[in-house]
Protein backbone atom coordinates (compact mmCIF):
# COMPACT_ATOMS: atom_id res chain seq x y z
CA UNK A 1 0.00 0.00 0.00
CA UNK A 2 1.34 3.46 -0.75
CA UNK A 3 0.33 6.53 1.52
CA UNK A 4 0.83 10.09 0.46
CA UNK A 5 1.38 12.69 2.99
CA UNK A 6 0.82 15.88 2.76
CA UNK A 7 2.79 18.82 5.25
CA UNK A 8 1.64 22.56 4.90
CA UNK A 9 2.33 25.35 7.62
CA UNK A 10 -0.23 25.90 9.68
CA UNK A 11 -2.86 28.66 8.75
CA UNK A 12 -1.97 30.91 11.23
CA UNK A 13 1.84 30.58 10.54
CA UNK A 14 3.47 33.10 8.01
CA UNK A 15 4.72 31.41 5.15
CA UNK A 16 7.62 33.73 3.62
CA UNK A 17 8.45 31.16 1.10
CA UNK A 18 5.01 30.82 -0.40
CA UNK A 19 4.87 34.66 0.18
CA UNK A 20 7.73 35.12 -2.46
CA UNK A 21 6.53 32.35 -5.17
CA UNK A 22 3.13 34.39 -5.08
CA UNK A 23 4.94 37.71 -6.04
CA UNK A 24 6.94 35.98 -8.34
CA UNK A 25 3.88 34.22 -9.43
CA UNK A 26 2.24 38.10 -9.85
CA UNK A 27 5.36 39.26 -11.83
CA UNK A 28 4.77 36.36 -13.95
CA UNK A 29 1.14 37.48 -15.15
CA UNK A 30 -1.02 35.61 -12.71
CA UNK A 31 -3.06 38.14 -11.40
CA UNK A 32 -5.50 35.62 -9.60
CA UNK A 33 -3.29 34.03 -7.50
CA UNK A 34 -4.58 35.00 -3.99
CA UNK A 35 -2.17 33.01 -1.77
CA UNK A 36 0.39 30.19 -1.82
CA UNK A 37 1.58 27.82 0.80
CA UNK A 38 4.18 25.77 -0.10
CA UNK A 39 4.43 21.94 1.68
CA UNK A 40 5.90 18.76 1.59
CA UNK A 41 5.16 16.00 -0.17
CA UNK A 42 6.03 12.59 1.43
CA UNK A 43 5.11 9.11 -0.35
CA UNK A 44 5.49 6.03 1.90
CA UNK A 45 5.69 2.42 0.74
CA UNK A 46 4.30 0.24 3.28
CA UNK A 47 3.73 -2.98 1.40
CA UNK A 48 1.07 -5.38 3.17
CA UNK A 49 -0.92 -3.82 5.91
CA UNK A 50 -4.95 -3.26 7.08
CA UNK A 51 -6.16 0.37 6.17
CA UNK A 52 -6.90 1.58 9.45
CA UNK A 53 -3.68 -0.06 11.20
CA UNK A 54 -1.61 2.01 8.15
CA UNK A 55 -3.78 4.76 9.08
CA UNK A 56 -3.01 4.70 13.32
CA UNK A 57 0.52 4.33 11.80
CA UNK A 58 1.16 6.88 9.54
CA UNK A 59 -0.62 9.28 12.09
CA UNK A 60 1.81 8.58 14.49
CA UNK A 61 4.98 9.02 11.67
CA UNK A 62 3.36 12.12 11.12
CA UNK A 63 3.34 13.04 15.20
CA UNK A 64 6.36 11.75 16.07
CA UNK A 65 8.75 13.16 12.53
CA UNK A 66 7.12 13.89 9.56
CA UNK A 67 5.68 16.88 10.72
CA UNK A 68 6.41 19.24 13.46
CA UNK A 69 2.91 20.07 14.77
CA UNK A 70 3.91 23.08 16.55
CA UNK A 71 3.89 25.11 13.07
CA UNK A 72 2.61 22.20 10.81
CA UNK A 73 -0.60 20.45 10.14
CA UNK A 74 -0.58 17.03 8.00
CA UNK A 75 -2.98 15.13 6.13
CA UNK A 76 -2.65 11.77 3.80
CA UNK A 77 -4.32 10.00 1.05
CA UNK A 78 -4.36 5.65 0.90
CA UNK B 1 33.24 21.61 34.96
CA UNK B 2 33.12 18.88 32.46
CA UNK B 3 31.90 19.55 29.06
CA UNK B 4 30.51 17.27 26.27
CA UNK B 5 30.69 18.23 22.72
CA UNK B 6 27.86 16.50 20.64
CA UNK B 7 29.15 15.35 17.73
CA UNK B 8 26.33 14.80 15.10
CA UNK B 9 26.76 13.61 11.36
CA UNK B 10 27.24 17.30 10.22
CA UNK B 11 28.12 19.35 12.67
CA UNK B 12 30.25 22.02 11.82
CA UNK B 13 30.33 23.81 15.14
CA UNK B 14 31.87 21.25 17.12
CA UNK B 15 35.36 22.09 17.38
CA UNK B 16 35.07 25.65 17.91
CA UNK B 17 33.32 24.50 20.82
CA UNK B 18 35.56 22.57 22.11
CA UNK B 19 38.46 24.79 21.67
CA UNK B 20 36.79 27.55 23.47
CA UNK B 21 36.02 25.29 26.00
CA UNK B 22 39.24 23.52 26.55
CA UNK B 23 41.97 26.07 25.41
CA UNK B 24 40.51 29.39 26.24
CA UNK B 25 38.56 28.58 29.49
CA UNK B 26 41.07 25.71 30.16
CA UNK B 27 37.67 23.17 31.05
CA UNK B 28 38.07 19.53 30.87
CA UNK B 29 36.12 18.90 27.17
CA UNK B 30 35.22 15.95 25.37
CA UNK B 31 33.46 15.29 22.10
CA UNK B 32 30.64 12.90 22.38
CA UNK B 33 29.77 10.83 19.19
CA UNK B 34 25.84 10.85 18.15
CA UNK B 35 25.59 6.89 18.83
CA UNK B 36 27.03 7.32 22.58
CA UNK B 37 25.01 6.80 25.15
CA UNK B 38 27.14 7.33 27.85
CA UNK B 39 27.00 10.93 29.35
CA UNK B 40 27.08 10.72 33.26
CA UNK B 41 30.30 12.28 33.76
CA UNK B 42 29.48 15.45 32.00
CA UNK B 43 28.10 18.20 34.09
CA UNK B 44 27.22 20.27 31.24
CA UNK B 45 26.37 19.04 27.60
CA UNK B 46 27.10 21.28 23.94
CA UNK B 47 24.68 20.51 21.05
CA UNK B 48 26.90 22.55 18.31
CA UNK B 49 26.02 24.29 15.44
CA UNK B 50 26.11 22.84 12.00
CA UNK B 51 23.46 21.13 9.73
CA UNK B 52 23.52 17.74 11.19
CA UNK B 53 21.91 15.55 8.94
CA UNK B 54 21.96 17.39 6.50
CA UNK B 55 18.92 19.74 7.72
CA UNK B 56 16.62 16.46 5.97
CA UNK B 57 12.87 16.80 6.32
CA UNK B 58 13.16 20.20 9.21
CA UNK B 59 16.65 21.37 10.93
CA UNK B 60 17.21 19.17 13.52
CA UNK B 61 14.05 16.59 13.32
CA UNK B 62 16.15 14.02 12.36
CA UNK B 63 18.61 14.46 15.14
CA UNK B 64 16.42 14.55 17.84
CA UNK B 65 16.18 10.28 17.47
CA UNK B 66 20.48 9.77 17.58
CA UNK B 67 21.05 7.65 20.46
CA UNK B 68 22.80 10.54 22.68
CA UNK B 69 19.96 13.05 22.54
CA UNK B 70 17.67 9.86 24.64
CA UNK B 71 20.64 10.34 27.44
CA UNK B 72 20.63 14.39 26.62
CA UNK B 73 17.16 14.53 27.79
CA UNK B 74 17.65 12.50 30.81
CA UNK B 75 20.86 14.80 31.72
CA UNK B 76 18.54 17.36 31.48
CA UNK B 77 15.46 15.60 33.73
CA UNK B 78 18.16 15.23 36.31
CA UNK B 79 19.03 19.15 36.40
CA UNK B 80 22.57 18.92 34.50
CA UNK B 81 23.26 21.80 32.02
CA UNK B 82 22.29 21.41 28.63
CA UNK B 83 23.09 24.40 25.74
CA UNK B 84 22.55 24.13 22.22
CA UNK B 85 23.56 26.81 19.95
CA UNK B 86 22.04 27.35 16.42
CA UNK B 87 21.48 23.94 14.95
CA UNK B 88 21.76 22.97 19.16
CA UNK B 89 18.99 25.36 19.36
CA UNK B 90 16.80 23.78 16.40
CA UNK B 91 17.77 20.06 17.68
CA UNK B 92 16.50 21.47 21.19
CA UNK B 93 12.87 22.76 19.87
CA UNK B 94 12.56 19.12 17.86
CA UNK B 95 13.03 17.52 20.99
CA UNK B 96 10.74 19.12 23.07
CA UNK B 97 13.50 20.20 25.67
CA UNK B 98 12.33 23.60 24.52
CA UNK B 99 8.99 25.27 23.48
CA UNK B 100 8.70 26.28 20.03
CA UNK B 101 9.90 25.71 16.57
CA UNK B 102 11.89 27.71 13.60
CA UNK B 103 10.83 28.65 10.81
CA UNK B 104 12.31 29.97 7.68
CA UNK B 105 14.06 33.37 7.83
CA UNK B 106 11.85 35.88 6.94
CA UNK B 107 14.11 36.96 4.15
CA UNK B 108 14.46 33.78 2.98
CA UNK B 109 18.34 34.34 2.93
CA UNK B 110 21.07 32.66 4.61
CA UNK B 111 21.90 35.31 7.53
CA UNK B 112 25.76 35.43 8.68
CA UNK B 113 27.23 38.69 10.96
CA UNK B 114 27.49 39.65 13.71
CA UNK B 115 24.10 40.74 15.64
CA UNK B 116 23.64 42.48 19.03
CA UNK B 117 21.53 40.89 21.76
CA UNK B 118 20.13 42.74 24.90
CA UNK B 119 20.40 40.08 27.86
CA UNK B 120 16.88 39.58 29.51
CA UNK B 121 17.35 38.38 32.55
CA UNK B 122 20.75 37.45 34.35
CA UNK B 123 19.50 34.54 37.07
CA UNK B 124 20.27 31.50 34.76
CA UNK B 125 23.58 29.61 35.38
CA UNK B 126 23.83 30.90 31.31
CA UNK B 127 23.65 34.61 32.11
CA UNK B 128 24.82 34.59 35.06
CA UNK B 129 28.16 36.81 34.56
CA UNK B 130 26.32 39.29 32.59
CA UNK B 131 24.38 42.31 33.86
CA UNK B 132 20.83 42.61 33.27
CA UNK B 133 20.38 45.05 30.12
CA UNK B 134 23.80 44.38 28.67
CA UNK B 135 23.99 43.78 25.24
CA UNK B 136 26.53 41.91 23.75
CA UNK B 137 27.93 41.38 20.21
CA UNK B 138 28.18 37.94 18.65
CA UNK B 139 27.81 36.54 15.51
CA UNK B 140 24.05 34.93 13.82
CA UNK B 141 24.52 32.14 10.96
CA UNK B 142 21.68 30.88 9.92
CA UNK B 143 18.66 30.21 7.21
CA UNK B 144 15.80 29.10 9.79
CA UNK B 145 16.55 31.09 13.12
CA UNK B 146 12.59 32.55 12.73
CA UNK B 147 11.54 31.56 16.11
CA UNK B 148 7.66 30.53 16.60
CA UNK B 149 5.06 29.51 19.05
CA UNK B 150 1.75 29.55 20.25
CA UNK B 151 0.46 33.01 21.61
CA UNK B 152 -0.10 30.90 25.06
CA UNK B 153 3.51 29.78 24.78
CA UNK B 154 5.26 33.03 24.48
CA UNK B 155 3.36 34.74 27.18
CA UNK B 156 4.23 32.02 29.24
CA UNK B 157 7.65 32.16 27.97
CA UNK B 158 7.77 36.14 28.80
CA UNK B 159 6.39 35.65 32.03
CA UNK B 160 8.33 33.47 33.53
CA UNK B 161 11.41 35.06 32.25
CA UNK B 162 12.49 32.20 29.97
CA UNK B 163 13.86 34.46 27.51
CA UNK B 164 17.27 35.03 28.19
CA UNK B 165 18.22 37.05 25.12
CA UNK B 166 16.64 39.26 22.28
CA UNK B 167 18.22 41.10 19.01
CA UNK B 168 18.63 44.39 19.86
CA UNK B 169 20.29 47.75 17.90
CA UNK B 170 23.54 48.48 19.25
CA UNK B 171 21.96 50.27 22.34
CA UNK B 172 20.30 47.52 23.48
CA UNK B 173 16.74 48.79 21.76
CA UNK B 174 14.60 46.25 20.63
CA UNK B 175 13.61 46.92 16.73
CA UNK B 176 12.01 45.82 13.58
CA UNK B 177 15.37 46.58 11.82
CA UNK B 178 17.95 44.59 14.58
CA UNK B 179 15.88 41.70 14.08
CA UNK B 180 17.52 39.16 11.63
CA UNK B 181 15.24 36.85 10.93
CA UNK B 182 11.74 37.48 11.64
CA UNK B 183 11.65 36.17 15.31
CA UNK B 184 8.35 36.32 17.79
CA UNK B 185 9.32 39.73 19.95
CA UNK B 186 12.88 39.37 18.66
CA UNK B 187 13.65 36.60 20.49
CA UNK B 188 17.51 35.19 20.11
CA UNK B 189 17.51 32.37 22.79
CA UNK B 190 14.96 31.17 25.65
CA UNK B 191 15.71 28.58 28.69
CA UNK B 192 12.97 26.44 29.87
CA UNK B 193 11.12 26.46 32.83
CA UNK B 194 13.91 24.97 35.46
CA UNK B 195 16.62 27.00 33.81
CA UNK B 196 18.84 24.53 32.90
CA UNK B 197 18.47 24.32 29.68
CA UNK B 198 19.35 27.03 27.02
CA UNK B 199 18.96 27.01 22.72
CA UNK B 200 20.20 30.55 21.16
CA UNK B 201 20.76 30.90 17.56
CA UNK B 202 23.91 33.14 17.88
CA UNK B 203 27.28 31.64 17.93
CA UNK B 204 28.62 32.49 21.62
CA UNK B 205 31.66 30.47 20.43
CA UNK B 206 32.39 32.45 17.60
CA UNK B 207 32.79 35.84 19.89
CA UNK B 208 34.88 34.34 22.25
CA UNK B 209 38.72 35.66 21.71
CA UNK B 210 38.90 39.24 21.17
CA UNK B 211 41.13 38.37 17.72
CA UNK B 212 37.64 37.50 16.22
CA UNK B 213 35.94 40.62 16.39
CA UNK B 214 34.44 40.19 20.07
CA UNK B 215 35.00 38.32 23.33
CA UNK B 216 31.51 38.73 24.84
CA UNK B 217 30.58 35.36 23.83
CA UNK B 218 32.73 34.02 26.46
CA UNK B 219 30.00 35.51 29.24
CA UNK B 220 27.75 32.93 28.62
CA UNK B 221 30.66 29.93 29.13
CA UNK B 222 32.42 32.12 31.90
CA UNK B 223 28.57 31.82 33.53
CA UNK B 224 28.35 28.58 33.19
CA UNK B 225 31.86 28.61 34.96
CA UNK B 226 30.10 29.43 38.12
CA UNK B 227 27.73 26.77 38.73
CA UNK B 228 29.54 24.33 40.98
Amino acid sequence: MKAKVYVTLKKSVFDPQGKAVHQALSSLGFPEVRDVRVGKYIELELGQIDKTKAEQKIKSMCEKLLANTVIEEFKYDL
Amino acid sequence: MKFGVVVFPGSNCDYDCYHVLKHVLDQPTEFVWHKDRDIAKFDCVVLPGGFSYGDYLRTGAIARFSPVMESVVKHAERGKLVIGICNGFQILLESGLLPGAMLRNQSLKFVCRFVHLRVENTATPFTRKTKKGEVLKIPVAHGEGNYFTDDETLTSLEKSGQVLVRYSDPLGRITADANPNGSLGNIAGICNLKRNVFGLMPHPERASEAELGSSDGVKIFKSILEIK
